[in-house]
């Protein structure tokens, strides 16, 4: 499989230079600046940083991300229960970007050095098959918006070993773009939706959304011409004062979505309200194990002693950090002071700084500006 | 990790499929796929799992930026980690 001439459709620059002249038209005719759009993913926002595409947006647009780094809105007490497990003795699988968010007082990594078994894992799957290759408990701290938390339901779904379970800090997209539109101050016009999670729940999912705060919702996919293409979408459907939900990814979305999926999805899980870290509580915003599948519900199985993690203060840096509005599109990383000083990859402060689909990271690595413009205007 | 991965569908065996990924062989589930698939049918992977069948006219297209951005990356970039992650997560028993 490698690239040839007619394949690369995904960056013609032609159809490119076309959308880029488009959306500067339209953006100036709204009138304002700037006019914000918000994306809650973290693949928008790495396609968004790699291939450059702020360099290509007009000025009077801003495009932030919003909570779309789920391992970075895990919460506090979240993290604290896997690590109190851990450091009950209990086997922890996860991926590698959440042993370094931090809890209370530790994070995962921290229980790690002190003796616990924590385990990474690239997914489920090898959740499952770490734990059928032994015969003590083992509990998967699981991550991820619905596409992954129906990955989990599947594996709940197909008799999975009685030594396994699951710690879910799965987390439902749909009800935090309600939370981050009524923020008080918000200037969200739009919403880019990102385009496999909508491939699962259906873009009719939006309908709600666009009915109550009537701000519009274009569904994008991840390659640079379908982002242009929906942005341009996007601020027509601003222009016009008409918001409604359209879908700008239909070779891969449709209304419905993928109901054998969401079949999975529901029947294992029940969304549930609870906080989403430096954002707020959001209604429905978690997904938690139903009933029928408590047998695999760590939070059931095990009692998990929190106490020991409440006392100690966190960290001093902590408080500075900016994760929380940067996730809300109230401030850019460029915003924070830690950025890329006291808060690096490899010294991350905050969680936005750890995951790679958190907004510091993908700053961080693609430059750290990938805004263009910025650097066009001091040349 | 939103992004997930496309691969070939060499064979299938009910409710999984060996799936050709740039020459790596990995098992993947089928259960939560859209549509059925049949051998010599792209689909889209997310953490060991088809998520869709991608419609024939557009393999091309969707191929052509994965190929970019394992090809020509650097070692750290970070969509190409995440890609790498998902193969990582796919099955690897026969």
């Amino acid at each position: 499989m490698t690239a040839n001439a007619d394949r690369l459709e995904f960056r013609d620059p032609v159809r490119g230079a076309a959308l880029e002249a488009a959306l500067a038209t339209h953006a100036r005719a709204l009138g304002r600046s700037p006019v914000s759009i918000m994306h809650v993913c973290g693949s928008h926002e790495q396609a968004i940083a790699r291939f450059g595409l702020r360099a290509a947006f007009p000025p009077e647009l801003d495009v932030m991300m919003g909570p779309g780094c789920p391992v970075c809105v895990t919460d506090v007490p979240e993290v604290d229960e896997a690590v109190a497990l851990a450091l009950q003795g209990v086997r922890i699988a996860t991926y590698g970007d959440m042993l370094r968010v931090p809890g209370t007082s530790k994070s995962l990594a921290d229980a790690r050095a002190t003796g616990a078994r924590v385990d990474v894992v690239y997914g489920v799957i090898q959740a499952v098959e770490l734990a059928r290759a032994c015969s003590e408990p083992l509990v998967f701290f699981a991550s991820g918006f619905e596409t992954t938390a129906v990955a989990t339901a599947a594996v709940l779904r197909a008799d999975p070993p009685p030594n396994f379970s699951v710690l879910s800090a799965h987390k439902y997209i749909p009800p935090v773009m309600e939370i981050v539109a009524e923020m008080p101050g918000s200037k969200i016009e739009g919403f880019l939706a990102a385009g496999h999670a909508a491939a699962i729940t259906g873009w009719g999912v939006f309908e709600r959304f666009v009915e109550r705060h009537r701000i519009p919702v274009v569904v994008a996919g991840f390659e640079p011409l379908d982002i242009l293409a929906a942005l341009v979408r996007l601020v027509e459907l601003i222009a016009a004062g008409t918001p409604t939900v359209e879908n700008m990814f239909p070779r891969c979305v449709s209304r419905e979505g993928n109901r054998e999926a969401q079949r999975a999805l529901w029947e294992v899980f029940a969304p549930q309200g609870g906080r989403w870290r430096g954002i707020a509580h959001v209604p429905n915003g978690n997904l938690r194990l139903r009933d029928e599948y408590a047998a695999w519900d760590a939070r059931r199985r095990f009692d998990i002693d929190l106490d020991g993690l409440a006392g100690d203060a966190p960290p001093g840096l902590a408080a500075q950090c900016q994760c929380g509005d940067i996730m809300a599109g109230i401030a850019s990383p460029h915003d924070c002071e830690l950025f890329g000083r006291e808060c690096t990859p490899d010294a991350p402060v905050g969680a936005c700084m750890v995951s790679s689909e958190g907004a510091c990271k993908i700053w961080h690595r693609y430059g750290g500006h990938p805004d263009l413009r910025q650097i066009q205007r001091r040349a | 990790m939103c992004l997930g991965v496309p691969g070939r569908v060499v064979t299938v065996n009910g409710s999984t499929a060996e799936v050709d990924f740039w020459g790596v062989i990995k098992h993947i589930r089928l259960e939560i796929c859209d549509e059925p698939v049949v051998p010599g049918d792209y689909v889209l992977n997310h953490v060991g799992f088809a998520i869709r069948r991608i419609p024939p006219e557009d393999i091309g297209a969707t191929l052509a930026m994965y190929d970019e951005l394992l090809g020509r990356s650097r070692l750290d970039d970070l969509m190409a980690e995440d890609i790498r992650c998902e193969l990582g997560a796919a099955g690897d028993d026969t």
